[in-house]
């Protein structure tokens, strides 16, 4: 604890951080670089759409098989190069549905699945199904997509402001993007699960991006009352003091997801919890970047284009220009005053925990020519 | 380690305790309800535990070979989607198969008699008159079988003001009402589409049909149905889904009906039209006349003909005689009145209904109108679609996951995890216990994406006392101590976990509401945890973190307490010792 807890203590007082806003561009230009490669991804390989989307063809063995379910799966999967679903019937044969596989081809795997099964082909029967998943699942999924992104959209721009709203909404997007965009790449099946699993994505990305706003928004309350920070420096430092709280849930969330997708999967075989795991994976990992390196400075570009934001910014750039030039001593007196200034606010604004104990105003601008700051 | 504390803490007279104990007696009668109620495991949906597959084959009427086509299958698998996921919850499966077969695949521990009934029988849709109705509320006994002294009065005024002929309806009702009629009576009214023509209505009907005749033609089968009427239950469950069935087109029968939520029993004539009469049925928003949602009927020319003159005779009865019951399965899902004989082939039914209910009425209406029926071709069990292998991995994999959890938070919050851990578990507590509960509930079944919602719960929940906890470090860093800290950083924490969690209840809102079968199912995982997560914080995490607060093992913030000041670097109230930092200037645009 205690790395992470000093860590947290640093963070809070301001003495480590990272400038997430002001390297925002190069995390944009992260971001826009997987999201291409995501919709190429998608464009050029496509998603893989499962039985229950598309249907796709069913065997029906005879009565007493042998084989198990999963022997079953394995060749039925050998023999088509899908993802198969296999029950066992309650007279023991068994029911192989395989996706996305047309007339002529499935006589092929028929015969396949025969020899690997050990029975004659003409004792199997093979059958067309059309998708469990019609249209209609698939459509009120989208319709209730739309529906409750344009609320979250009013609620946020209502509890927040539309800035937030937009970014959220941004953030959002760039999630299931790459989630979606990495389906396509690894060529995994898209199943009922990988549809639930992003909208799990959809929930946790607006989830992560509301804690990290509701901190910013609280540290923005009285921005305009003050010189010395502009908009961008306190969502910077908003940033940063919910940083350790992000990193833990973050890590509490993907472990059992992760444990689920490396273990499960990875030593015990494939299968539908791997398509769910992994889209959980990239989801919620993607869901505590974005709302980090994407959101956040994005509210604050949006902001400092407002004229109040940009008055603000001249007043605090000129500040300390100003300071800059009466040199060491005066700068000292410039932390000293405004920590009595915060002293004075109520205890209510006083707890807006970054900028009352910023070290790193003290060596604001030292060392450095003023006005040349942009 | 937390038991004893929360045990003794939990007879503390402060507020606290209260919440620990309303906590602790929630767990405990939800607990001891799960086991009263015999299942002590949530219902597994059909990917985890198999359950019965039921092969439906369509045979089309005489002559309508073609009636087997895409368009058709397709929305017979809709209905028939609509009927076994009732609440959406219970994850049955519905696919086509070749060209005309249905596949229904219903989770284990489904009452898969009932299921049957729902899929397998031939969807009969009749429109019949009603001789008699009344509303059965607990085991009333019903005073008389006549339809005079019934207890739905004629439909108020209000239900079709566009009616021409509603004045003299309304006059004419015997209002023998009772708290049931008003909600039943707002409920239909059948209006004529086009203008009322004089014609078909004069010559009386030699069919079989009407009203009025059935209490003079007083033969032996009408004393022993109205016999059957009086005795007829339809509060009962096992009655309201068998009372009407198998009853002969040609012959009177009994059934039961729902209407705004109120069990009615009918007597009812012969069946006046088939359902295969009507061709086409939708639900309409009618904006002209803002009548809000309708369903308009088109018939077929024969159709269009008998029902101006079933309609035509009605109009002239008293109500309830002036209604016809839409008979679907033997239970009766509509009964609208008609003020004047309806020609013109086509008519609408409006009401006060929902987008919903019109919409599942006009469905109801269209499957009728299907000329299919289907046959069960076959019934077998069929294993889970996701191997037992995988739930096996799935599972220890879940378990090693936990394990980290709980490896992580130990190392990162050493003390606080006597709250975070048991915060974890009470929520898992619940959610397991509440699941099961609605198994036999609401038919709710838990599948494998409701699994992984449950999952990402672990995030979420986790998250609220990450950011209680952060909150209150960040207090002991301004230099607080323990007990102000947890109370300045309650309010915080609380408005953060407020406002997100309302965003994920808002996500699984919306999606139960609009999304059906599987997307619905998750819809409602995800809100369950998400209310338990604020249930949680608020009765469970808080409380016992101001207990413990009051302990000197953390308000001396112990080593191993995870709220160490020196541990966490809190400044000194006054003197800060800060070295100088390294540069981190967040730089401006």
């Amino acid at each position: 604890m205690s790395k992470l807890g000093n860590l947290g203590a640093r963070l809070h007082r301001g003495e480590v951080g990272y400038d997430f806003v002001g390297n925002r561009k190069i995390w944009y230009g992260i971001s826009i670089l997987i999201t291409i490669t995501a919709i190429l991804g998608l464009t050029v390989r496509g998603l893989n759409m499962g039985i229950e989307f598309q249907g796709g063809a069913a065997f029906t063995t005879p009565k007493k098989m042998s084989a198990s379910v999963s022997q079953a799966e394995r060749y039925a999967e050998d023999a088509s190069g899908h993802d198969a679903v296999v029950q066992k019937l309650g007279d023991g044969s068994l029911r192989i549905q395989i996706a996305g596989i047309d007339t002529d081809k499935s006589d092929a795997i028929k015969t396949k699945l025969a020899k690997d099964l050990n029975v004659s082909s003409e004792s199997i029967a093979a059958d067309l199904v059309g998708p469990s998943w019609g249209d209609q699942v698939a459509n009120k999924a989208w319709e209730g997509l739309a529906i409750f992104m344009v609320l979250v959209v009013i609620y946020l721009a209502i509890a927040f402001e539309w800035r937030m709203a937009l970014a959220a909404l941004v953030a959002l997007i760039h999630d299931i993007t790459i989630t979606i965009g990495i389906y396509a790449l690894v060529g995994f099946e898209v199943t009922p699960g990988t549809v639930i699993g992003l909208l799990t994505i959809l929930g946790y990305s607006l989830y992560d991006t509301v804690v990290v706003f509701d901190s910013l928004k609280e540290q923005t309350k009285d921005i305009t009352k003050q010189t010395r920070w502009t908009y961008s420096d306190v969502a910077n430092r908003s940033i940063n003091g919910t940083l350790v709280r992000s990193i833990n849930t973050t890590v509490v969330a993907l472990l059992p997801v992760g444990a689920l997708l490396f273990i499960g999967g990875g030593f015990l075989g494939a299968g539908v919890l791997n398509d769910i795991s992994l889209s959980l994976f990239v989801g919620l990992a993607a869901g505590a970047y974005s709302s980090i390196f994407i959101a956040t400075p994005l509210v604050a570009d949006l902001k400092e284009a407002e004229p109040q934001m940009k008055a603000l910014k001249k007043r605090v750039l000129a500040k300390r220009a100003q300071a800059a030039a009466q040199g060491e001593p005066a700068e000292s007196q410039v932390t000293d005053r405004s920590d009595d200034d915060y002293d004075d606010e109520p205890e209510d604004a006083a707890a807006v925990v970054g900028p009352r104990t910023q070290p790193a105003s003290r060596n604001r601008g030292r060392g450095r020519p003023s006005g040349k700051r942009r | 380690m937390a038991a004893p504390k929360r045990g003794r803490s939990a007879s503390a007279q402060s507020k606290p305790g209260r919440s620990l104990a309303l906590i602790l007696i929630a767990i405990v009668a939800l607990t001891g309800g799960m086991f009263a109620s015999g299942h002590t495991t949530p219902r597994l949906g059909i990917d985890l535990a198999g359950g019965t597959s039921i092969t439906l084959r369509a045979v089309p009427e005489k002559g309508q070979e073609s009636a087997i086509n895409k368009a058709n299958m397709d929305t017979a698998v809709d209905i028939m989607n609509r009927r076994v996921n009732g609440l959406g919850v219970s994850e049955a499966e519905v696919q086509t198969q070749g060209t005309r077969n249905i596949i229904v695949n219903i989770p284990k521990g489904t009452n898969s008699e009932e299921a049957r009934q729902q899929v397998g029988t031939t969807a009969k849709l009749y429109f019949r008159p009603v001789l008699a109705t009344e509303a059965s509320v607990g085991a009333a006994a019903s005073p008389s079988p006549s339809a005079s002294g019934s207890a739905s009065s004629s439909p108020s005024s209000s239900a079709s003001p566009k009616t021409t002929a509603s004045s003299s309806k309304t006059g004419s009702a015997t209002p023998t009402a009772t708290a049931t009629s008003q909600g039943r009576a707002a409920s239909d009214a059948l209006k004529a589409d086009s203008t009322p023509s004089a014609s078909a209505s004069a010559s009386a009907s030699a069919s079989a049909s009407p009203s009025a005749s059935s209490s003079s033609a007083a033969s032996a089968a009408a004393t022993k149905l109205e016999a059957q009427y009086t005795a007829l239950d339809c509060s009962k469950k096992s009655t309201q889904n068998t009372a009407g069935k198998g009853a002969k087109a040609t012959d009177a029968t009994v059934a039961c009906g729902q209407v705004n939520g109120v069990w009615y029993k009918y007597l009812l004539g012969p069946a006046a039209v088939d359902g295969t009469d009507v061709k086409k049925a939708s639900a309409v928003y009618n904006t002209t006349t803002a009548a809000g949602w309708q369903v308009t009927m088109d018939f077929t020319g024969k159709g269009g003909d008998k029902f101006a003159k079933v309609t035509g005779e009605l109009a002239k009865n008293t109500a309830p005689q002036n209604e016809f019951g839409i008979v679907l399965d033997g239970q009766v899902v509509s009964s609208p009145s008609v003020s004047s004989s309806i020609t013109g082939g086509s008519a609408e039914i409006s009401g006060s209904f929902t987008q919903e209910e019109a919409q599942s009425l006009a469905n109801m209406l269209s499957y009728g109108a299907l000329p299919l029926t289907f046959k069960e071709d076959s019934v077998t069990t069929v294993t889970a679609a996701l191997g037992g292998e995988q739930l096996h991995a799935g599972l220890v994999a879940g378990a090693i996951g936990l394990a980290l959890v709980v490896i992580y938070l130990l190392i990162f919050y050493r003390g606080l995890s006597v709250i975070a851990i048991p915060s974890l578990l009470v929520s898992a507590i619940l959610t397991y216990v509440i699941m099961t509960l609605l198994g036999p509930g609401i038919g709710f079944a838990l599948n494998l994406p409701a699994v992984c919602g449950a999952i990402v719960a672990i995030g979420i929940t986790a998250d609220s006392f990450i950011v209680f906890f952060e909150r209150i470090r960040d207090e002991i860093r301004e230099g607080r101590s323990l007990r102000p800290s947890v109370e300045r950083a309650w309010p915080r924490a609380r408005r953060t976990i407020l406002v997100s969690d309302f965003v994920s209840f808002l996500a699984a809102a919306v999606l139960f509401i609009v999304t059906v079968g599987k997307v619905q199912g998750f819809a409602f995982t995800l809100g369950l945890t998400t209310v338990l997560d604020v249930v949680v914080v608020f009765l469970f995490t808080k409380p016992l973190m101001t207990i413990l607060a009051r302990r000197k093992f953390f308000s001396t913030g112990h080593k191993y307490s995870g709220l160490d000041p020196k541990a966490l670097g809190a400044k000194a109230p006054l003197r800060r010792t800060r070295r100088p930092s390294a540069p981190v200037d967040p730089k401006e645009a």
